[in-house]
């Protein structure tokens, strides 16, 4: 069981192997000569081609999914105990689907509710 | 026992020292899935400028050999002579990671998608939650880029990409539950030998929602909202060049090949079909899956922020609940004889809650501010 995780681990570091000699590539062109480099302070700006940006970018953000993401983080909940029971649901049969039927209408209520209060609105 | 287990095998009879037995396999594995990921990406660029060309009325690439098939191989040598530039108020470290961070897990997804008949890397018996744990690290990566390049609007997509990918995955992961119930296990392989009729036919409302969420996931069209050329330019790959723009064009690419796969996998059937080889029916789905990807990119207009994102969760969610509690009932009290009873019920059902949910709420109107 273990073993396969092990392959799973050496592609993982062949994949960054790979990844990271991609973007070294240029560097080593850049070393022969067959790269440009030019430097140039307007070139090397934010946002090239169009204005300048006014204030800074690294700033407090307003992100307006922040309900939305405490509702994913609770139904995603609901997915890790939906789960197990899905390659089981012939052993556990109808006691086993009236329990999640049950805990299914516990959230409901609760996204009901959500959405009534326009938690789910992109305000 | 998968081909790579019988390749173990075969070096172990021929007395091969252990470790020897065990990396061989593995290393040759890989580096086929990393030549076969890297062809058909290639040959999906060509695709899609070929085909995108068509659905508007023009050749589309056709001069670098027959029928310009070496166009990506000629971009590919451009984009690799470009001068690399990294701005100056960029954060340097971050904005050399984050497509490092976007690119791998996409290849990580291919370790555990059958193209033929045992060729897998790994079974893993939790297969899809490996594909559901590792597709969502691409986002951080892809939020890195954003934030690193001290641009406003990349910074804009950024913030995009993280809500997209909290609302969608939910539906996503649901109605994979839907397959699993029926399959009874999580294998990837052992997904594909128990569909015996694809379960595109069993579960049409599960492949629908699925196939809009993966779309969501793989930020394409109509729900690419965060490299939305009009209004924030190119997202956040606007401050790449050179190789590290291609690393994300090539993830762009890579990632729809991995959730073809996944699809094709899940509901089509994976590599069955009579007559030809299990890899070729295997790119025959993936490459039919593609082009409806492409279709829908050259029919629908870009979706708005806030229609995305209710689209999600007014539709997608509660639509993937009730799908599961039907496909639930229906394994508990339908006898497995009865499949073409099953398939006309999920038909129905799908095609009057679709039309149910649609009449009960609208998208919302009118002008919001992003």
């Amino acid at each position: 069981m273990l073993e396969q995780y092990g392959y799973v681990g050496i592609l993982l570091i062949v994949a960054i192997l790979f990844t990271v000699t991609i973007p070294l590539l240029p560097i080593l062109l850049k070393a022969i000569g067959l790269i440009p480099q030019k430097k140039n302070p307007t070139k090397s700006s934010q946002y090239e081609c169009g204005m300048q940006t006014i204030g800074k970018t690294w700033v407090q953000y307003n992100f307006r999914y922040y309900f939305l993401a405490v509702l994913f983080v609770l139904l995603d909940m609901l997915t890790i105990f939906l789960y197990p029971w899905a390659v089981n649901i012939k052993e556990l049969g109808v006691g086993g689907l009236a329990a999640v039927g049950i805990f299914l209408i516990i959230l409901t209520v609760g996204y009901v509710y959500a959405w009534r209060k326009g938690a789910l609105e992109w305000k | 026992m998968t081909l790579l287990e019988q390749f173990q095998l075969l070096l172990k009879n021929a007395n091969w020292p252990d470790w020897a037995v065990y990396l061989t396999p593995a290393i040759a594995g890989i580096l086929l899935i990393l030549v076969f990921v890297l062809t058909i990406i290639i040959v999906f660029i060509w695709w899609e400028r070929r085909l995108l060309g068509r659905f508007q009325l023009r050749t589309g690439p056709n001069r670098c050999g027959p029928e310009g098939i070496f166009q990506p191989i000629a971009t590919a040598i451009k984009i690799l002579l470009k001068e690399d530039i990294v701005p100056d108020k960029a954060d340097k470290l971050l904005h050399f990671v984050a497509p490092i961070i976007v690119f791998v897990p996409i290849l990580m997804l291919f370790a555990v998608i059958p193209v033929g008949e045992g060729a897998i890397l790994v079974d893993l018996n939790i297969g899809i939650i490996y594909i559901i744990a590792i597709s969502s690290i691409s986002v951080i990566g892809i939020f890195m880029a954003s934030w690193a390049s001290n641009n406003k609007y990349s910074l804009i997509a950024g913030m995009r990409a993280i809500a997209q990918m909290v609302s969608y995955e939910l539906p996503v992961v649901l109605s994979i539950v839907g397959v699993a119930l029926v399959a009874g296990s999580f294998s990837m392989l052992k997904i594909v030998e128990a569909q015996g009729i694809p379960y595109i036919l069993q579960q049409p409302l599960g492949f629908i929602i699925f196939f809009l969420g993966a779309l969501a996931e793989m930020n394409r069209s109509p729900f690419d909202l965060l490299e939305a050329d009009s209004e924030i330019v190119a997202g956040y790959h606007i401050e790449y060049s050179g190789m590290k723009f291609a690393m994300f064009y090539l993830g762009e690419y890579g990632i729809v090949l991995a959730y073809a796969g996944i699809m094709a996998t899940l509901f089509l059937g994976g590599w069955q079909g009579p007559l030809l080889p299990p890899i070729v029916w295997f790119l025959i789905k993936v490459v039919i899956i593609f082009s409806f990807i492409i279709w829908m990119r050259a029919t629908l207009p870009r979706l708005r922020v806030d229609q995305l994102m209710s689209f999600a969760w007014k539709f997608l969610l509660p639509m993937a609940v009730i799908n599961l509690v039907i496909i639930a009932v229906e394994v508990l009290v339908l006898p497995l004889s009865m499949q073409w009873l099953i398939i006309i019920l999920n038909f129905g059902f799908a095609a009057a809650l679709i039309l149910l949910w649609s009449k009960l709420f609208t998208l919302g109107g009118g002008r919001v501010e992003v």
